[in-house]
């Protein structure tokens, strides 16, 4: 499609790249013509640390299924994670009374 | 026995502005043989457009495929790619510059007829409309289902794509041809038949090729997209093309 559009969020968090561990601050995400995927357009994100330049990267490129899956998947572990840790909190605080 | 050599290797050739960046460029050995510029499409300077720059050296084309995205670097070229996309994407100007000096190379070499065809792919497609329209000295063009030749949408235009190529058409210059899959989305068939309705008007030069069960890319055996009969016989059009308009100078050189 070569667009050039690319929708930006704004993160707090790290990410593993191939020199390690490295802060990041924004997901560039686009879909259009992968690099690597043997798709013709994939969804992409490109986790990269603004504040430190942008200029290292990790990478992911995903057919457009496979992306709504990821995100039905983080949805269901945050929501699922909330709740237990919700609990564990609850706990904690029943054992300190 | 036909013996058949080539060369193929990463060069330094001077872009815009005098800038020096990398290019991959593949040739036969002897000559002399015509030269052609390739554009890479908006993923980058990958492996399927060294592939394509080898492919037109097997066809009897030195072929340079300068790195748009060089001034992005130094990084591997899909992250030098990520780094363009997120920026917007190149200048039109800066590309006219870089293929200016890609041919200046070119022209450079004692093996080079002196005739010289650009080609490009995807956004490289429309690369090559805007540059055959705004360059001196291409002697032909090939546009593969470049998009956005024609913008609708003004809005869609701005500092680094400040016009829309298609009013740029009667600037064109030299010899066009264009493939494109009927099943493409950017361009579609209306845009197709509405850019070749404008070259009609303008009486210019052009050969349009549009393929039934093909889309976007579908020379790319890379990708899903890829249709290999329609492939094969678009690769033919544009080696007949090519040399029908590069190998003159060969012949008359011969003569």
């Amino acid at each position: 499609m070569c667009s050039y559009i690319v929708e930006k969020a704004k993160l707090l968090g790290s990410a593993k790249g191939p020199n390690g561990w490295m802060r990041i601050d924004t997901a560039n995400v686009y879909y259009d013509h992968p690099f690597h995927a043997p798709l013709d357009h994939a969804l992409g994100i490109d986790f990269i640390c603004e504040a430190d330049g942008g200029r290292d990267r990790v990478a992911v490129e995903l057919s457009a299924a496979s992306a709504r899956e990821l995100v039905a998947a983080i949805l269901a572990a945050l929501s699922n994670g909330e709740i237990e840790h919700g609990k564990a909190a609850h706990h904690a605080v029943q054992a300190a009374e | 026995m036909t013996y058949e050599s080539m060369l193929a290797e990463t060069i330094a050739f001077r872009g815009h502005r005098g800038d020096l960046g990398e290019a991959y460029y593949a040739r036969p050995l002897g000559g002399p043989w015509p030269g052609v510029v390739l554009i890479h499409h908006m993923p980058g300077w990958d492996e399927w457009i060294k592939e394509a720059t080898r492919k037109l050296a097997h066809h009897g084309f030195a072929t340079i495929a300068p790195h748009l995205y060089f001034r992005e670097g130094p990084g591997s070229p899909d992250d030098v790619g990520a780094r363009v996309r997120a920026a917007g994407g190149v200048a039109d100007e800066q590309v006219f510059g870089d293929v200016a000096g890609a041919m200046e190379f070119l022209r450079a070499q004692p093996y080079v007829n002196g005739k010289v065809g650009v080609i490009g792919f995807c956004s490289g497609g429309r690369h090559t409309y805007l540059a055959a329209c705004s360059l001196d000295g291409i002697d032909a063009a090939v546009d593969c289902w470049g998009g956005n030749v024609i913008v609708d949408d003004p809005k869609q235009l701005n500092a680094k794509r400040p016009v829309a190529p298609i009013d740029l058409t009667a600037k064109l210059r030299c010899p066009l041809l264009g493939l494109f899959g009927n099943d493409d989305e950017n361009p579609n068939r209306d845009q197709v038949n509405r850019t070749e309705a404008v070259l009609k008007k303008l009486g210019k030069t052009y050969e349009f090729h549009r393929y039934d069960g093909a889309g976007h890319a579908f020379f790319n055996a890379a990708r899903p997209a890829y249709r290999p009969e329609q492939a094969l016989d678009g690769w033919d059009k544009v080696f007949a093309f090519f040399h029908k308009h590069l190998t003159a100078a060969t012949a008359a050189r011969a003569a």
